[in-house]
């Protein structure tokens, strides 16, 4: 399932990098600790987390993410906007507070790595 | 297959660019009490068919070689541009896309518009089909360029280079306690190693060795340098600051274990995972630190 499909079905609102959709999401990790995120995400997964700050796009892009999903209709800071336009880092955003996005994720067949 | 329709880059770049950034900016102009016969040597000296008539900035009408021949034929003598142009001139914005001028010159078979300011009703220039032409080929040879530019890799580098030995070296200044700019090392050193084209796995490793050390350097002390050294074979990542240093080093590598200030951690950082994840990510990792001098911390990789 590529991230456009994704946020389709999972009803997630595209907030930045609308033309970096189609890549092909691995699977999920949630954390709002950026080193777990860095220990464990995996290659085009899908990251969950509270954070707005433009670091989540230099930590999404280090370890490749495929898109950042912001919960609870959190808005991105600017210059989170701005890094992840400059970078075609995709944040999406719902919003649903983190627990409701993850299980329509994992529903739709989005799992994290066990 | 996706049902979007395929535009050509130039379909697309008549839809991007502006008619300010095509246009000719210095124009010709007369005032609406220019005599005809002054009007025929501004035509001339200049080599122009056709001319913006002008009032304070605005634009009153325009005049072209053809109601001079009018009225070469039968005008009286003593007459000014304003009593024979073309009053109710069609023009375009500097701000409107190409493609609307495109779609008026196809409509009305004019060879130039006007452009008008919007903001103040100014005439700023004219634009013509060669205009138009000349811009679009200058911008898709900067295009091509720039692509071009992204298509080089440099990871012929070590063969051409002629050595017994030889090294990159890639320096990166990190400000301390600037959490806007904390990871721009790491996500620059990465777009390196990328042209380099240094193994996808290794990469990541020096990627997240190089984060982790900066958010470091960002959170515990007052700036510092990550460099990077780039081997056949071989990466290595030193770190180093002259901050408070860690008193017990051993400790520091204790998974959770963190000195971090609270509203780092509100921030999602000072985790106490940074010196694990680096000693995870490392073939060998060394830190020497001394309370109140600083910190050195060296890892390495082998690809």
């Amino acid at each position: 399932m590529t991230v456009k499909e994704m946020a389709e079905r999972a009803e997630l609102e595209v907030l930045v990098g609308a033309d970096g959709l189609d890549v092909e999401v691995t699977g999920g990790y949630a954390a709002d600790l950026i080193s777990t995120v860095m220990a464990n995400a995996k290659q085009d997964n899908v990251w969950v987390t509270w954070h707005l700050h433009p670091n989540i796009v230099a930590a999404a892009l280090i370890v490749k993410l495929s898109a950042i999903i912001l919960v609870s209709g959190r808005q991105p800071e600017q210059e989170t906007v701005q890094r992840a336009q400059q970078e075609g880092m995709p944040i999406l955003g719902s919003s649903l507070p983190a627990f409701e996005i993850i299980g329509r994720l994992h529903g739709m067949g989005i799992l994290g790595t066990v | 297959m996706s049902g979007k329709v395929q535009f050509t880059r130039t379909q697309e770049l008549i839809y991007e660019m502006k008619v300010g950034e095509v246009m000719t900016h210095s124009v010709v102009t007369v005032k609406p009490q220019t005599s005809m016969n002054e009007l025929r040597e501004v035509l001339r000296s200049n080599r122009i068919s056709g001319t913006p008539v002008v009032s304070n900035d605005r634009l009153m009408g325009i005049i072209s070689i053809e109601d001079f021949i009018k009225w070469l034929a039968n005008g009286p003598p003593k007459t000014t541009v304003a009593e024979r142009m073309t009053e109710a001139v069609v023009t375009v914005y500097d701000d409107e896309p190409l493609v609307q001028v495109v779609s008026m010159l196809d409509r009305h078979g004019f060879g130039r518009l006007p452009v008008i300011q919007r903001k103040h009703k100014k005439l700023v220039g004219v634009i013509t089909r060669g205009d138009i032409m000349e811009g679009l080929l200058h911008k898709l040879e900067i295009g091509y360029q720039q692509e071009e530019i992204h298509r080089y890799r440099a990871s012929h580098i070590f063969e051409d280079l002629i050595a017994d030995r030889t090294a990159l070296v890639f320096q990166y200044r990190v400000v301390g306690k600037d959490f806007q700019k904390a990871g721009s090392g790491a996500t620059r050193l990465k777009k390196t190693l990328t042209r380099l084209e240094i193994h996808p796995r290794a990469r990541r490793r020096a990627a997240i060795i190089a984060y982790e050390a900066e958010m470091n350097i960002v959170i515990y002390t007052n700036g510092g340098n990550i460099m990077a050294k780039v081997e056949p074979g071989l990466i290595t990542i030193k770190a180093q600051d002259n901050g408070p240093g860690i008193a017990d080093v051993e400790l520091a590598f204790t998974p959770g274990y963190s000195t971090a200030a609270d509203w780092v951690r509100e921030l999602g950082f000072g985790a106490g995972m940074g010196l694990c994840n680096i000693k995870e990510c490392a073939d060998e990792t060394t830190l020497d630190s001394v309370v109140g001098k600083g910190t050195r911390l060296e890892a390495t990789i082998i690809i």
